[in-house]
């Protein structure tokens, strides 16, 4: 009896067939790369979340690089390093609303190292001056 | 002006077209006059969703009083653009008729103008009329043509002349909504629901939907405003169907139909509907009454596409009677009624102004001319108008000219600087007072840009923007 | 005024944009960028999830990312980037293109050069556009204006959501408002599947919960001041439900019902433009029907990769600059959209060269087969696991699939899927 998902990997989507095998492995099918086979594997396991979210900067505004006009940026964009427990989201996404980072910041700065010991960091993604 | 006083010689309630104008001939002499109304901004009720049409004087008989100030009103407009700077354009009206017995109505319409004193109205046979008009119907077959019916942008001629009534020492006062009156010696007590008082000797109730409120407030006389709404359809400026002239139809008994309308600002309006609803606030469109425009509309001009919409909106005609209700009420001292004001309001608004000074002086106000009153409000350069160099030259002075926050309608910081300036903060009034929002784009490019210009200019917190005032906020929280 | 003399400009600074410049520097010609906004980077710095730069760094990256990675390639180049500044007109009509650029900076600048590249993106469908009617109350946002709320300025536009439209935008936008805080009620599309990507089904409205409103339609906004419902409807078997239309109470409606190229400056430039992808027909070389002005990225047709919106940028910028230095197409064939194909862009190939394509499909199917055929001679045979709309097809013809066009009279390219 084969599963039905859909990879989210990447935005192809590849629909792929998992087949349940009799030593527990799974066969899957449908996928377009590697990771399609990894992804079914931890989909049906432990299920994981790249979580992307924006930070408080201190002060209130960052400036984008461009003086003058109205370039005040408000928050900094941030993102998981890699995919994160799922169902730990809502306390991933806490701990990144509780933030506040000074500037300037660079893209990859590492703003929370391995969040709760699970290897996943939280990076900025943008780089900001102060304004 | 008693500076710190809340007394005045008249107070003008509704700052609609009416009272806009009522006002600003006030302002003219040496008088104490307050301008309230009840929203966020001027120009909030009927006075903004309307046709933004000067009519022609050929569709009511002069035995109503409404004709009579229709063509005195509609003589005033280039003197009033002269000295207002608002966008008006006498393109000329077209009345098309589809069927042979449609050109009887015709004549009648031609020779009720003729009666009536309207210069230039012609009678015109099918090759007439689709030279005066291409995108009409090939099927037309003739007409009426009045050269002298025109387009308006009516908020900003309200804008204007609330501008121009303030410049000449009238105070406004928004967020005004009258609840109670009463009368002590020879002055009226005016109260507002957030406990405002305004103390005037004559009073002008001009409050179009709400006059017959304002009217039991002051103990005068019971009538009932009944709104019928009107819905339009806006069409993109670049749409094939945009005629050169204000089409209308043959008029019904009930109404003057649903029109073909080229704006002064270039895009297209069709409608109004006609249709009476129970609800003062009720400005929804439907999706029936919306289908009737576009096939009203195709009917006149069969290149009218709905992949051209671009918005629609409602407005609400105050109705009460045949013809206007403008006069001294006989119940109440010192008081003037002008309700059931619907079309041709608009037109015959700069008329009002006159009619009701002229009750005023014989109710006995004084009128004494003012030597400094100024009737003109200063050109304000638009980006969209001018020239790259023209706009240049202006950024030399002032960078905020060439900082464009709209760019479906071409607006610059500076303007949406000098709307705010005006008293223009909610984004419907920078909406109306600049046109930014009103574009192809309907805001989805410059809302946030004009969010952080209120914010800065004003200091308001972002939970006190506001799309028209109110309870109509716009954020929810900050992150 | 100011006066500037370059090869060529580059209007919009997004990933396009900025592809395309670097092509032109690197074929060692003078270029400006001129973009409206206050930072390069264009649509991808309000994009901050991830998904962006599979193909292109083979690394899943966030919006803000990929356009970081992009903008710091200009460093060391001679790209001029003008950015806060606005083209508001193009005369592209002689040999030398003359652009007025208003900009807070500098005023009024005019730049004059020998090529255009049009990068200007996309605007998003508004209420108006698909005629909600209703009443018009604070609290309808298009949503990428809510995305620009949120993820820039800081701001929460509304806590109770509706969304219409099963467009990426509006998915994304789904799990964002949901992440901070707010209830996303339901997702409403008009079609009988969604028009997002499958992965932000999934990642979007799967895990959240969210309904998925196939086949109903949005027939009324309600709230005075600020939104209080929307009413939907459905549609069975091609009918509209009106007696089974229900509301959905919220205080918030955003719109994701889909994305036009902005081609206002392009109109006015004279460029034609195809009624299908309602950007510029464009050649082999992605020349617009204008001399000496090219197309791509969204301003060109929709995408929904920007690594394909990069790569066809590059192209766009090799093209310039080779029509800089006097090379033109020596053949071309005419691209046509066959069965179930929604268009091609661009609308003609090179028959003596290689040719990227792309395409969308009309229909959704699994194991479809794509077809090409030259002057009804199919040359080209594909099969395809899944297509949908929503995916964009990349289809390369070279010299030896186009060989029977050659010498031919007005040869016809066609592409179909069945």
């Amino acid at each position: 009896m084969s599963e039905e998902l859909i990879c989210i990997t990447c935005p192809l989507g590849c629909h792929l067939s998992v087949d349940r095998q009799s030593d527990g492995g799974l066969a899957v099918t449908g996928n377009r790369c590697p990771r399609g086979v990894k992804y079914a594997n931890e989909e049906l396991l432990a299920p994981r979340r790249v979580v992307s979210a924006t930070a408080a900067v201190e002060g209130g505004a960052a400036c984008s690089g461009n003086p003058g006009g109205l370039c005040a940026v408000s928050r900094l964009p941030v993102r998981s390093s890699a995919a994160y427990p799922k169902q730990g989201v809502p306390e991933l996404l806490e701990a990144i609303y509780a933030l506040r980072v000074s500037l300037p910041v660079s893209r990859g700065d590492v703003l929370i190292k391995d969040f709760k010991g699970s290897g996943v960091d939280v990076i900025a993604t943008r780089t900001l001056k102060k304004a | 002006m008693k500076t710190g006083s809340n007394r005045y010689d008249v107070c003008v309630i509704g700052a609609g077209v009416c009272g806009a104008n009522i006002a600003r001939r006030l302002s003219a002499y040496e008088l104490d006059v307050a301008l309230v109304d009840k929203e966020a901004d001027v120009s909030f009720g009927t006075s903004k969703a309307n046709s933004g049409i000067v009519h022609g004087g050929f569709h009511h008989n002069k035995k109503y009083l409404k004709a009579r100030l229709e063509l005195q009103g509609m003589m005033m407009f280039d003197r009033l653009q002269q000295e207002l700077d608002f966008p008006f354009k006498r393109c000329g009206i077209v009345v098309a008729a589809l069927h042979e017995d449609e050109m009887r109505a015709i004549e009648q319409l031609y020779m009720q103008g003729v009666d009536n004193g309207v210069i230039g109205i012609e009678m015109c046979s099918r090759e007439r009329i689709l030279e005066l008009e291409p995108k009409l119907n090939p099927d037309t077959l003739g007409g009426l043509w009045v050269p002298g019916g025109g387009i308006v942008e009516p908020y900003r001629f309200v804008f204007a002349l609330v501008e121009s009534a303030r410049k000449n020492g009238v105070e406004i006062m928004t967020g005004f909504k009258v609840e109670h009156a009463a009368r002590a010696g020879d002055e009226w007590t005016v109260r507002a629901a957030d406990g405002r008082v305004v103390k005037a000797r004559y009073v002008v109730n001009a409050a179009g939907l709400y006059a017959d409120e304002v009217s039991r407030a002051f103990g005068a006389e019971e009538f009932e405003i009944k709104p019928r709404k009107g819905e339009y359809y806006l069409l993109d400026r670049l749409t094939k169907a945009k005629p050169e002239r204000v089409i209308f139809p043959v008029p019904t008994s009930v109404s003057k139909g649903m029109l073909v309308i080229p704006t002064v600002e270039g895009t297209v309006l069709i409608g109004p509907t006609a249709e009476a609803v129970d609800d003062k606030a009720d400005l929804a469109t439907t999706r029936e009454q919306l289908e009737k425009i576009l096939s009203s509309a195709r009917a006149m001009v069969p290149s009218v596409s709905e992949y051209d919409v671009i918005t629609s909106f409602a407005g609400l005609r105050p109705t009460l009677e045949e013809d206007f209700y403008i006069e001294p009420s006989a119940k109440a001292p010192a008081l003037i009624q002008v309700a059931g004001i619907q079309s041709p309001g608009l037109t015959a608004s700069p008329a009002i102004g006159e009619y009701v000074k002229d009750l005023l002086k014989k109710e006995g106000l004084r009128l004494s001319e003012k030597p400094d009153y100024d009737p003109f409000v200063g050109k304000r350069p638009h980006v969209k108008d001018l020239t790259p160099f023209e706009v240049d030259k202006l950024a030399q002075a002032d960078p905020a000219y060439a900082n464009m926050i709209c760019r479906c309608e071409k607006v610059s910081e500076a303007e949406i600087v000098q709307a705010i300036r005006a008293g223009h903060t909610t984004l419907d009034g920078i909406k109306y007072f600049t046109r930014a929002q009103m574009g192809r784009c309907q805001g989805g490019f410059c809302t946030y840009k004009i969010i952080k210009v209120i914010m800065r200019e004003t200091g308001l917190s972002w939970d006190e923007i506001t799309k028209n005032g109110d309870g109509s906020r716009i954020l929810k929280d900050a992150l | 005024m100011k006066d500037l003399v370059f090869d060529s400009v580059v209007i919009g600074g997004g990933a396009a944009g900025m592809a395309a410049a670097l092509e032109l520097d690197r074929a060692g010609f003078s270029c400006a960028i001129v973009e409206r906004e206050e930072a390069l980077g264009g649509i991808l710095t309000q994009c901050i999830h991830n998904g962006f730069g599979l193909i292109e760094f083979n690394e899943e990256l966030s919006g803000p990312e990929f356009a970081e990675r992009i903008e710091e390639r200009l460093a060391g180049t001679r790209i001029t980037s003008f950015t806060g500044a606005t083209v508001m007109e193009l005369d592209a009509s002689g040999d030398i293109k003359t652009l007025y650029c208003y900009t807070g900076a500098h005023g009024v600048m005019r730049l004059s050069a020998r090529a255009v590249v049009l990068a200007m993106g996309c605007r998003e469908r508004n209420r108006g556009n698909i005629r909600i009617p209703g009443d018009r109350p604070a609290g309808v946002y298009t949503a990428g204006l809510a995305q620009r709320l949120v993820n820039i300025e800081g701001f929460v536009p509304g806590k109770d959501v509706v969304i219409i439209g099963s467009g990426d935008i509006g998915l994304i936008m789904a799990r964002r408002m949901s992440w901070i805080g707010c209830k996303v009620h339901a997702v409403v599309e008009i079609l009988p599947y969604p028009s997002g990507l499958t992965r932000n089904i999934v990642q979007c409205l799967h895990d959240f919960g969210i309904p998925l409103y196939l086949s109903h339609l949005t027939t009324n906004i309600v709230g005075r001041e600020r939104v209080e419902g929307v009413e939907i409807t459905p549609i069975e078997n091609g009918a509209t439900r009106f007696d089974k239309a229900f509301t959905i109470p919220c205080d918030t409606v955003l719109l994701s019902v889909g994305l036009v190229p902005e081609n206002e400056l392009s109109k006015m430039a004279g460029v034609e433009l195809n009624p299908m992808t309602n950007g510029p027909v464009a050649d082999s070389m992605l020349m617009t029907s204008v001399p000496g002005v090219f197309a791509c990225g969204n301003v060109l047709h929709v995408h929904d990769l920007v690594d394909y919106v990069v790569e066809e940028a590059r192209r766009a910028g090799a093209h310039a600059a080779r029509w800089l230095k006097g090379e033109r197409p020596k053949a071309e064939a005419r691209v046509k959209a066959g069965p179930n194909v929604r268009y091609c862009a661009p609308s003609r190939v090179d028959l003596h060269a290689a040719n990227k394509l792309y395409m969308r499909t009309l229909i959704v199917k699994n194991d479809a087969t794509l077809e090409v055929k030259v002057n009804n001679r199919v040359v080209k045979s594909v099969k395809k696991n899944h297509i949908q709309p929503s995916e964009m097809i990349a289809v390369e013809l070279g010299p030896k699939d186009l060989e029977f066009a050659v010498g031919a009279p007005d040869p016809v390219v066609e592409l179909s899927i069945s």
